[in-house]
Parts: structure tokens; sequence; C-alpha cells
């Protein structure tokens, strides 16, 4: 599996990074660096072998359903780039 | 027409459809799913955000309890496997109203498995309807768009809410058939406290999965009509939906899979394929959340805790109180109109508490525009004019008088009888009375009577009744007038 | 008086309860090494004042015989760690300007046995390196230089200004985390002790996260009691994280029995990586001669994955944070560059705000969990995950704990390494299999290159067995006897 130009493109609109045309060559280039390295894993016999899903074994702890206050809306839009009466601001969603 | 032979009428023949919905109902809880921020509607923007909610950096999911179990009785109501161990998953996408930059859902492995719902059609017979999975998930918040000319704004009030994701199989076969899906849902998730089904708060909203195909063809390439928020709304999508779907077969296109928006006011849906594009939602299992493993004990004992779901009810009215299966469903379908009937039959026939209820009752609630919770009239005090009328102190007749009063005035039926001197009189004295007089002022007609005319027995009655001002037994006057004419 | 920056976190509360001389004494003695010190570019933000006044408190408790257990003790925070109204970037460009109002779980841990916070120490951004050069705050230089050389060098990373600030004195000890070797590696570059504790026993509440199934926090320290001092005070449970273990924390310190002959100590013959320098081969053989002379059992094991453990380590790691960093987005906190809609807003922003690294992990991150790569990626790297844990598990069957290399090499330039990047992955080839078995490990510095520069030993114990991990440690650390501190101007020096 080797990662094109257009591969590129996709993985980055996917991720939401910006990505000037110049830079997507270099980039494919690197990741297929990295993938065709990582690719010796198929060399690992995982027949029959689950996956970890989690670095310990335990089960997943459950909280009670008690409600607390929420975070002071001034706290909580301190760090806001734009905010406005109590809301975050974000460009014009274009429908 | 029976909802089973729906069908859409195209230029050249007739098209069956097959309809699935994903239903997404908020699990009644205090706090969200994953955080302890409270899940009241309608509160100011951003004031019921916890730092999870609002995806601050470092914070971290805890799984509320009580939405865990919320979803196991759920599963449990559908007549569902419960999976004992389940997993959570991320659902990655941008958008402004999903803090985290993805969901946090489940996807291979969702905490219920398959179960079903039956239908009651309107001619009768029943549908039994798959149920595929339930998952738990995350809400996301809103996006204001209209508030500002220049940009949208953002609530995270509702992000993190609790949700059921409800996903049927493609079992339903006709707009009508998926409102009484939807409200039969509904129902349930009333009765076990799980919803509170509210479709206008959003509470509950449905995804429609329609496709059409020839009767007897292989089911079609399906469109998703997505966050319709009202059952007629439901069933309008889907007929156009339908609609659309046959116009473009019949002119030789084919159907892609695609997500859809329903526009009301036009009566169309159209498709949302410009954001689809990139969507690919990279799950995999959230790394911040080990997977949720269930007690089998616990399991067994929230399904004995289960209260009497509307199916197993409505067998019970019909055996014991012997109701028409028509009378039992409408008295079932909201768990709060179905104790309320119980109260007002509890040691009363049960016909006529059921009569009261729908007819008299319900009449009195949709004048008003108010439902049961807010009835003027309690139970109790419905089930005691039911019983000043099996007693004989008033008529059938004057009951509805004196029932409206009680709506109108808050008082109960026996001040009412007292204030407006509606008690009937039962007295045979007083009855015989009046019995004689009327028999004495009218000798001609009474020759009539006796000459063969019977049929006049009952302008004798009505003369009794109209001299008591209304308020006599009609059935001893009756005895009475019998004596005396046949004597 | 000594100098007060040459102290261990014990000699310290010694000399605190004693009252040889006050917390504010040693608080303003590593505040004017910092200062010294700015060059090293070990710290991002100090907090000096706030120092000061929890120094004053932690004194006015010590004369009240109220000291807790690290009562007045300076440290140093990594950038990593939420700290509430300082800033807490990750070094990364895209957190610009962010201070939370709230406090990590570890770091209060650690005020509410009476720390006290230096300041926040330079990092990798996002945890994504190991060498420190990718901060959006510039690179950390290593107090330690090569002999004869002016050459500044890497401190390692991701936690290197953490490592650097304790190497040079800038701090009594600082917290770091360790994701696949982020701690015990830049405790190996800077001649200084990295724990990494089991997964789970630190919580991550607060911690900005990079791959949540590995990340953990772990003291860095210059001596194993110190890192079992400081580990007291950081572990625990908490509720707020779903991962974090609910059993109680051990005394930790009084584990450093220094008798390891009940011991039984394994050898991986895999961590014989080619091309290692012969140095660190002797200076491994040589921790196994102590070992054995101390009484302890050596075996040899095997653990026949362990080449396998970091490409597996960067599919993963990257595929977490991939997700873990879609909250990044211009919208709460942090930067924002504008567009015309949402998506453009966000791609600028991210662009904008994460560095090459970053954005080629998240990059590699997004493609291995895409449509139709999963499979072969992602859910093929968890599977070898799961075999990596079952070879530690069947070699923890016969022995205590495993000792390798810290890592294939010692600190090297500013500059080496920086073009090929599995190259620069290879840093961690010998931390990642216990990072991905959630093991606790430790690096003790053991000894120093012909050049002069410090290597760490590694062990490795079964999970939750921190106990035996530091009396494993502290055996180490006597029988090295590794006394040499960095000197800025010139080669190790011996104190
Ligand atoms: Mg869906
Ligand atoms: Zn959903």
């Amino acid at each position: 599996m080797s990662i094109d130009k257009d591969t590129v493109v996709r993985i980055a609109r996917l991720s939401r990074i910006a990505m000037e045309d110049d830079a997507l060559e270099p980039m494919a280039e690197e990741l297929n660096g990295i993938l065709a390295w990582v690719e010796q894993l198929s060399e690992v016999d995982t027949e029959g072998v689950e996956p970890m899903t989690g670095a310990i074994a335990a089960t997943l702890p459950q909280r009670d359903d008690d409600a607390e206050a929420g975070t002071a809306t001034d706290d909580l839009l301190a760090n806001a780039p734009e905010a406005d009466d109590g809301f975050f601001v974000v460009p014009k969603v274009v429908e | 027409m029976s909802a089973d032979g729906y069908r859409v009428r195209g230029r050249d023949g007739e098209w069956e459809i097959a309809v699935g919905l994903e239903v997404h109902a908020q699990v009644i809880s205090e706090a969200k799913l994953f955080s302890s921020a409270p899940t009241a509607f309608g509160a100011e923007p951003n004031t019921q955000v916890s730092l999870v909610d609002a995806a601050m950096p470092g914070m971290l999911p805890v799984i509320n309890r009580h939405c865990v179990t919320q979803a196991v009785r759920t599963g449990l109501a559908l007549e569902a496997e419960i999976n004992l161990t389940s997993v959570f998953d991320r659902k990655n996408y941008f958008y402004p109203d999903l803090p985290p930059g993805y969901q946090i859902s489940q996807y291979s492995r969702p905490i219920v498995g398959e179960g079903r719902v039956v239908l009651d059609l309107e001619d009768g017979s029943q549908r039994t309807i798959g149920i595929t999975r339930l998952h738990l998930e995350m809400d996301a918040g809103k996006s204001i768009h209209d508030r500002r000319a220049d940009a949208t704004c953002v609530d995270l009030n509702r992000a993190g809410v609790a949700l059921m994701e409800i996903v049927s199989e493609p079992d339903i076969r006709s707009p009508e058939e998926a409102g009484i899906y939807l409200r039969k849902l509904r129902s349930i998730l009333r009765y076990i406290g799980t919803c509170d089904g509210n479709m206008e708060q959003g509470s509950l909203r449905a995804d429609v999965n329609v496709s059409v195909r020839r009767p007897g063809d292989e089911l079609g390439t399906r469109c998703e009509v997505k966050n319709l928020n009202s059952v007629r709304f439901v069933m309008r999508a889907i007929e156009v939906e339908a609609e659309r779907q046959v116009a473009v077969r019949e002119d030789g296109g084919e159907i892609e899979l695609e997500t859809r928006l329903f526009d009301a006011e036009r009566g169309e849906t159209r498709s949302m394929r410009s954001k689809e594009e990139a969507h690919d939602y990279r799950y995999f299992p959230d790394p911040d959340l080990l997977p949720l493993t269930l007690d089998p004990a616990w399991v067994e004992a929230e399904r004995a805790r289960l209260p009497e779901l509307p199916d197993a009810r409505k067998a019970r009215f019909m055996a014991d109180y012997g109701l028409s299966a028509y009378d039992a469903g409408v008295l079932v379908a909201e768990r709060e109109i179905a104790e309320y009937f119980e109260a007002v039959t509890a040691g009363r026939d049960g016909k006529q508490a059921a009569n009261w209820v729908t007819g008299t009752l319900f009449g009195a609630l949709n004048r008003a525009g108010i439902g049961i919770e807010q009835s003027p009239v309690s139970a109790a005090a419905l089930g005691a004019l039911i019983d000043r009328v099996a007693d004989g102190t008033v008529s059938n007749r004057a009951a509805k008088d004196v029932f409206e009063a009680m709506v109108s005035t808050g008082k109960d039926a026996d001040a009412i009888i007292e204030e407006q001197a509606l008690r009937q009189v039962s007295d045979e004295g007083a009855i015989e009375a009046l019995v004689n007089q009327v028999i004495a002022d009218n000798p001609d007609k009474v020759a009539d009577f006796r000459g063969g005319k019977t049929k006049l027995m009952g302008w004798f009655v009505g003369q009794v009744m109209k001299a008591s001002g209304g308020k006599a037994n009609p059935k001893a006057v009756n005895q009475a007038l019998r004596a005396k004419l046949d004597g | 008086m000594s100098d007060l920056t040459a102290l261990t976190i014990a000699d310290a509360r010694a000399g605190l309860a004693a009252r040889e001389f006050s917390a504010r004494e040693l608080t303003d003695a590593h505040i004017a090494a910092v200062e010294c010190a700015r060059d090293l570019n070990a710290f991002v933000a100090e907090t000096f004042d706030a120092a000061r006044a929890a120094a004053d408190d932690a004194d006015a408790r010590l004369a009240a015989g109220e000291g807790r257990l690290l009562e007045g003790i300076p440290l140093a925070v990594k950038d990593l760690f939420c700290t509430r109204g300082v800033r807490s970037q990750a070094c990364s460009n895209i957190l610009d300007g962010f201070a939370p109002p709230y406090e990590s779980t570890v770091t209060a841990n650690l005020w509410a046995v009476g720390a006290l916070m230096l300041g926040k120490t330079n990092m990798d951004e996002f945890a994504m390196g190991s060498a420190n050069v990718t901060s959006a705050d510039g690179p950390v230089i290593n107090p330690w230089r090569r002999r004869g050389e002016d050459k500044p060098l890497v401190p390692g990373g991701s936690s290197g200004g953490s490592a650097a600030a304790v190497a040079a004195g800038l701090c009594l000890g600082a917290t770091g985390t360790d994701t696949g070797g982020s701690i015990r590696q830049p405790g190996a570059f800077c001649g200084i002790v990295g724990m990494k504790p089991t997964y789970g026993r630190c919580s991550r509440w607060g911690m900005i996260a990079f791959a949540s199934s590995l990340d953990q926090a772990g003291p860095l320290t210059r001596t194993v009691e110190d890192a079992a001092l400081m580990l007291q005070a950081m572990a625990g449970h908490d509720s707020k994280d779903s991962t974090s273990i609910d059993r109680p924390v051990p005394d930790y310190a009084a584990s450093l029995t220094g008798d390891v002959r009940d011991l039984t100590i394994g050898v991986p013959a895999e961590y014989r990586m080619e091309g290692m320098p012969a140095e660190i081969e002797a200076l491994w053989a040589e921790g196994v001669r102590w070992f054995r002379d101390a009484g302890a059992t050596v075996v040899d094991i095997s653990l026949p994955l362990t080449k396998y453990a970091l490409p597996t380590y960067y599919i993963v790691a990257p595929a977490e944070a991939s997700s873990n960093l879609a909250r990044y987005d211009g919208v709460r906190y942090g930067l924002r560059v504008e567009g015309n809609d949402p998506t453009e807003m966000y791609a600028r922003t991210r662009a904008a705000g994460f560095g090459r690294e970053v954005r080629r992990r998240i990059l590699i991150g997004t493609y291995v969990l895409s449509a139709g790569y999963y499979d072969a990626y992602y859910l093929k790297a968890q599977k070898v995950r799961t075999l990596i844990a079952r070879d530690f598990e069947s070699a923890f069957e016969t022995v205590d704990a495993v000792l390798t290399p810290t890592a294939p090499f010692a600190a090297f330039a500013i500059g080496e390494k920086m073009d090929d990047p599995i190259a620069m992955y290879l840093n961690d080839v010998f931390t990642v299999p216990a990072s991905l078995a959630g093991l606790p490990a430790i690096s003790v510095p053991a000894g120093l290159t012909g050049d002069g520069l410090p290597l760490g030993l590694h062990l490795i114990a079964r999970p939750f067995d921190e106990p035996t991990l530091f009396r494993a440690a502290g055996l180490l650390e006597s029988a090295a006897g590794f006394s040499h501190r960095p000197d800025q101007s010139g080669a190790g020096r011996a104190v």
C-alpha cells in the first residue's frame, strides 16, 4: 500500500490540515517511508489474536447520576477566540 | 386499505416500499452520559457545560451508571438481547458543535442487540418490526445559524447528553406503519421512563431509511432522510421520498445511497451530498474508556423490575375488564392514562369506566387542550361519580352535567349533586304521587294505552320525568307506571 | 550552608525538617539557578511569585510541625500538565495563550502534600518527539557536553525540559509524561532517574492527551529514592479517569531495602540491537554483574516480538493522537486563523498551529484509521500489541524484572538525526515495548560513554509492582555509584 498525492490531499482534508500544493509530494514520500517500515508487522501471525483494547485489564468504572452545576460560562468562554453573549462564535456554516 | 398493502402508484405500475427507522431517544437522566453537567432543557446558552463537554485539554469521560441502566431497561422492554460486553468507539468528524472532534458512540459492539416491537395496525391485525440494535452515544451541541448574519453561534448545553440510538430492520411497509411504530416505541420508552418522548424538544428524533422495489423484488438501494422531529414529518417524508425514488427509477435512473434532508414546507427531500463527500468516520475503540461489562444477575434483576408494558397491559385489560381491542389499545397507549383508568375502574365495572375515560374525560381534556396529568378531575373523583350512577343517586344523563361541573369547579360529585339538587328521586311514595297525577291528567292517553298502544309507555315516562324536574329515577318511574297502567 | 540545589529530595526533606534551612531559602536558591540557566531553555513559564508564596506557607507548616510528604520541595512541571491559571500549551502554538481554569490531578496531588511549582518545562510539541526539538518554544539544551566539545546536545524527549532542569539542579524533581519512553529516555540522556509507573497508576485527568492508551505521568529525579517519594505523591486512584486503577499506593520508599537476593532478573536477547555501541553492550553486561554480585539470579529470556514494538507504536500512537488532537479547532481555546467557513478556519488554524512532526503524525494516524486501511494497520497493530504484552506476561512467570539499556545511544547533537523520522524513532526502541504493555519501568544513570555522556540502564517490572522495580533500581544505583554531574562548559565532572 502506498500513499500518493491524492491520498495526502484526502487525509489532510479529513484531518482539517491545510497543505500547500508543493508540500504534498514530500509528505507523501515521508508517509510512505514510515508505512513501508511499519509494513514489517505483516510478518507477525496474529490469527485468532484479540486486539488490545486497553493497557490494563479492568472493567469500566461507572459514575452515579448526580448532576453538578456546569462550568461558569465566563470560565468556559475565557479562552475562546470569539464569543458573543454566552455563545462560542465560528464562521458561518454554509449548509 | 391495510397498511400492509401500501403501494406507490408509479407511471407504469405499483411499487412497494421498505422503511427502517433510526430513532435517537434522549435518555432521562440528571447528568450527561460522560460528565456531571445537568441535562435540563431550555437553560441559558452554555450554562450546562462541563469541562469534559467542552473538550478542554486533558478532560476525560466517565460513564453515567444510570444511563447504562436506562439503555438496558430499554433493551429489555424491546425484548432484545443484552450484550454483557460492549465497547465505546469514537466516531471522528469535525463540526463546531462537536467539541472533541469525535462523538463517543458504539459501533461494532453495541450494548443491546436484536429485539422487536409489535404494532397494532388499524385493521386490527398485528405486525412485528425487528430491532437491529440499540446503542448509547453522546449528543452534540447546537449550532445556531440565524442568530447572526455573519457567523454561527454554538451552544454546548446539549453536548454530551445521553442518547439511545434505536435502529429498526427495514420491516416497515407504509408511512402509516412508520407512524404506528414511532408512537409504539415512544409509548414503550415512556412506560419505562427512559425517554420522555418529547419530539418538539428534540428528545425523540428519527432518521428514516427508505427504499422502493417492484412487488416481489429484492430490497432496493436506500436513502436516509435525516432529523425528522414529528410523527407527521416522518410519515410525510417517507411518502415523498418513496415517490421521488419511484420517479427516478421509472425514468431509468439509479438510486444512490445518500443522506437527504426533508423540507416540510416544500414537501420534498433534498440531497446533503455536498456535506457527505468526505465522510470517513474512522471509528476505533475509545482508549479513554474500557469495555463496558454487565453482570448477568444484574440484568435479570432489571428485567424483573420492569413495569408492565403496553402489550401485556392491553391483553390484561381485554381479559379482565372485557374491553375491546380498540378501547384497550387507547387506554394503554400512555402509561398515565392506563394508570388513571385502573384507578377509576378499581372495584367498578370496566366497560363503564372505559366509557367514562375514553368518552367523557378525553372529550373534556381535548377541549381544554391538556394531558391526563393535568386533568381537573382525579381518578378517585371520577370513580366516586360513577358510584353515584351505579347506586342510583344520579341518572346517567345528570351525571354528565355533574362531570362538567366537576371540571369547571374542581368540586367532587357529591357536593355538586347536593348544590344543584340533582339527586335522583327514588322514593316510591313520591314517584307514585307523580305517576298518579300524570294518569289523572291524561285519561285519553291512558285509554289509548290500555287499548293496545303500549308504545305510549315512553311518553308517560317522559311526562313523569318532566314533572320530577328530571330527578326521578327512570327505573322506578317505569315500574310504578307499569303497575298502575297494566293493573 | 551547602549548595541547596545539589540536594536530593530526601536530603532536602531532612534539612527542612531539622530547620537547617527554610523552604523559602531552598526555593530562592532554585529560582536563582533557573535564572542563571535560562540558556538551557528548560523552562517555558516561570511561576516564581507563586513559588515563594507557597514556600512561605510551607515554612509556616514546617514550623508548626505539620510538614507533609513533600513540604516545601520545589519542583518543575512539564507543560503537558494543565495548571490552573498558568500557561499549559504542550509547547504547541495551537494552544497559544491557553491557561486552564483547572488543575491536573497529578499536580494537584503534589501540591496537596506541600510541593511547590517553580514553573512549566519545555517539551516536544504534544510529547511527540525524542529530542525536544519539536517544541514550539524551541529546543532544550542538555546541560551535558561531550568531553572537549562545545556542541549543544539534545536532552532527549519528550520530557526534555524536565530532564534538563533536574540534571542542571534547577529543581529537585520534575513531572514528566511517558508515552513511548518520554521520561526514561531523557532521564538516560541527562544522567538522572526517569520512572514510568504502570498504566493506570497516575491519573491522566488534566494531562493534555497524546496517545490515551499509552500516556502515563511519572517523576524525573536525581535518585531512585526521590522517584519513589515523588511517585508516592503523584499516584493514586482518580474517579475522573476511567483508566485509573483503584488500588492502594504502597510506601514506595520503604521498598528500597537494598536486598535483591530473592529477585530473578531477565535479560532479553532481542534487545541486543545491531549497530548498538559497544560501550552500551558493556554497561548492560556490567548491570548483569551488579545483580549477580548482589545475590540476585540473572537469566536469559526471550521477548520474541521486541522488534515489532516500535512499528506497532508508530501506528497506535498516531492513530490515537489524530483523534485526541481533533479538539484543537480554534473554537473554544487556543489559536484561530480565520476562514470563510468553519472547515477553512479549521484547516488554516491547524496548519498554522501544529508543527511539522505533529502534522505528520496526525496524517499517519488519520490514514491508518481510514476506511479500507483500519484492519491492515490499526487492528493489526493492536493485535501485535496483545502478543507483545503476552511476551512480557510469560517472561514474568519466571523473572521479577527485565534489564535492558534505556536507549541505543547517548545524547546527540541538536541537528543530528533530524532528517529521517525513523532514525529519530529508534530512540525509543528499548522503552516502547513496556509502554505498549502498560508496565512500570525505570531508567537509572549507570555509566558514562567514552566521551563523557551519561548512559542509563532500564528495568521493567510486572503491573503495579513498582516496589520491586524501585528495589531493583536501587541496587543498580548503588552498584553503579553514578555521581557525575553535568558541567555546562565541558565534560561531565565528578562531584
Ligand atoms: Mg445513525
Ligand atoms: Zn446516532
